[in-house]
């Protein structure tokens, strides 16, 4: 597998990663090295192995349904760029 | 009779598959421990894990698990012992860690069914085709500042149900008994209380249409649609779109749409463009979910009777229709009114008195029937004096009136009005006499063979004796005094 410039421009895109025309060869070349990478695992057999998502097999531990956080406004919004009153403030947005 | 739309190249079926999107009923949020409350003072319900600070990790919320379990064992579907959480990757300012922790390749539950009822009476099973769990996102603003969008995040990691229906929905009609009979379910579970207006349930509806005996055409998606009605609207206003695409020899695109309630209409939502590169992939932070078999079945055993169980059950035990059944079932607190009205009574009346009165002046002075103004046990009893002849039939219909009033028990409304039924002959016999007296013209004509004035005579004589007198010995009296 292969990516195309235009693919590598639409991923950056869904990033939100602005790249200009003169990075789009390097970045090809880079990503493509990761891929091609990453296909070696194909040549692995994995036939009747369960696919593992973490680093144990291990479940989920379950929480109690208890009210233990949140009352914490000012904290929240500490870091935020912008703010009106309580709300974090962003660019508009409409649909 | 199936639904058509007839375009001017013949008649279109419709095809429509419904994402219902249910705010699962838990004191604090999927992965953290920030309240779920509705209306509460903006960002005083957000976790740092709600607002993504970095290295804040999500644990489950074991009553969410089970919530989400138990409505799957409610659409009779098949329970996943084991699911898994994926990232579902997209910007929105609502949502900061930038995806929503979502089920996409293996939900917690599988294929499920719900039977739907219309209007004419009959039922069809509707194909669920899975149930998983996810966060709800923030919520937007743009009313609150001329320049900007303001963010509350109180909502942000609230869990939800996404519940998928099979496209086997042909109608709006479909559409919206669907959606009705989904949310029934929700509500006599107590996993989502259903309440559309506060956006605890909302529905994305996937329309298609087709030509009769064709494979399934390109669909669109409608998002958000808040209320049963706009459900229905946007169905029609969404195939009548693309109908009118296709006739014109166009071709439908594969789109997200909004339904506009204000003009009718839908149209192509443009933050979308890229919705369908969601980029899933399983969450690093999270192990799979194992679910305890016991602990599945402690859950089944605990469920309640469900509205399909009930409403056979009334049917059977109180000979009910499959209407009357159906209506009284739709909410468990009208269920439970009802039962504790017909137990030991008759039940067909009973149903008559919910159905009919009850509903009237609940729909006239806006309150619901958990706060009734004739409790269940005033109506039963209102009921009992009717049995025994206390009162009639048509003075039962004032009393449930001054009971909605003034909220008295039906003995002290009696009492008070002086409404008790009038069974003395003589004084029965005296009001005929009256009212024969008055009216000599129409009692020669009735002699004369104009049968059908009996029934003015009646009203006459009631009239006479205020309502109060017992139709029986009413109709005897005339008859006697007529021949």
């Amino acid at each position: 597998m292969s990516l195309d410039p235009v693919t590598v421009r639409r991923i950056a895109k869904l990033a939100r990663i602005r790249v200009e025309d003169s990075q789009v060869p390097r970045l090809q070349a880079e990503l493509n090295g990761i891929l091609g990478w990453i296909e070696q695992l194909n040549e692995v057999d994995v036939d009747g192995v369960e696919p593992l998502t973490g680093g144990a097999q291990m479940a989920l531990r379950l929480r109690e349904d208890a009210v233990t956080d949140g009352g914490i406004p000012e904290q929240v919004l500490a870091n935020a760029p912008d703010r009106a009153g309580d709300f974090f403030a962003v660019p508009k947005v409409v649909e | 009779m199936a639904y058509v739309i007839e375009g001017s190249t013949g008649a279109w079926e419709v095809v429509i598959g419904l994402e219902v999107h249910a705010q699962i009923i838990s004191a604090s949020k999927l992965f953290s421990g920030a309240a779920t409350a509705f209306g509460a003072e903006p960002n005083t319900q957000v976790s740092f894990v709600d607002a993504a600070f970095p290295g804040m990790l999500p644990v489950i919320n074991r009553v969410c698990v089970a919530q989400a379990v138990r409505t799957g064992l409610g659409l009779r579907a098949h329970i996943n012992l084991v699911s898994r959480f994926d990232r579902k990757n997209y910007f929105y300012p609502d949502l900061p860690p930038g995806y929503q922790i979502s089920q996409f390749a293996h939900p917690i539950v599988g294929a499920g069914v719900i039977e739907i009822e219309l209007a004419d009476g009959s039922t069809r099973s509707i194909g669920v085709t899975r149930l998983h769990m996810e966060q709800d996102a923030g919520k937007s603003l743009h009313d609150q500042h001329p320049g900007k969008s303001c963010i509350d995040l109180n909502r942000a990691g609230v869990a939800l149900m996404e519940i998928v229906s099979e496209p086997d929905l042909r109608s709006p009609e479909e559409a919206g008994a669907y959606v009705r009979k989904l949310r029934s379910i929700l509500r006599y579970l107590g996993t989502c209380d259903g309440n559309m207006e506060e956006g605890s349930l909302r529905a994305d509806v996937n329309v298609s249409v087709r030509k009769h005996g064709e494979p399934y055409r390109t669909r669109c998606e409608v998002k958000n649609v808040n209320s049963i009605r706009f459900v229905m609207l946007a169905v029609e206003a969404e195939a009548m779109r693309q109908v009118a695409v296709w006739e014109a020899g166009g071709t439908v695109q594969q789109e997200t749409r909004l339904f506009d309630s204000g003009r009718g209409v839908t149209r192509p939502m443009r933050s979308k463009e890229d919705a369908h590169d969601y980029r899933y992939f399983p969450d690093p932070d999270l192990f799979p979910l194992v679910l305890d078999e016991d602990w599945v079945e402690q859950l089944r055993r605990a469920l309640p009777e469900l509205p399909d169980e009930k409403r056979a059950r009334f049917m059977r035990d109180y000979g009910l229709s499959a209407y009357d059944a159906g209506v009284l079932v739709a909410e468990q607190a009208t269920a439970l009114y009802f039962e504790a009205v017909a137990r030991g009574r008759d039940a067909k009346q009973a149903a008559n008195w919910v159905t009919g009165d009850l509903f009237a002046t609940l729909n006239r002075s806006g309150r619901t029937i958990e706060d009734s103004p004739v409790s269940a046990a005033s109506l039963g009893r209102m009921l009992d004096l009717v049995a025994d002849g206390t009162i009639n039939g048509r003075i039962a219909k004032d009393v449930f009136d001054a009971m909605a009033e003034t909220g008295l028990a039906p003995d002290a409304i009696v009492q008070q009005r002086g409404l008790r039924q009038v069974t003395d002959t003589g004084a029965i016999d005296a009001a005929v006499a009256a009212v024969l007296a008055a009216n000599p013209d129409k009692v020669a004509e009735f002699r004369g063979g104009k049968d059908k004035l009996f029934g003015f005579f009646v009203g006459q004589v009631m009239r006479e004796m205020r309502g109060k007198g017992n139709p029986g010995l009413v109709n005897e009296a005339l008859k006697q005094a007529l021949t």
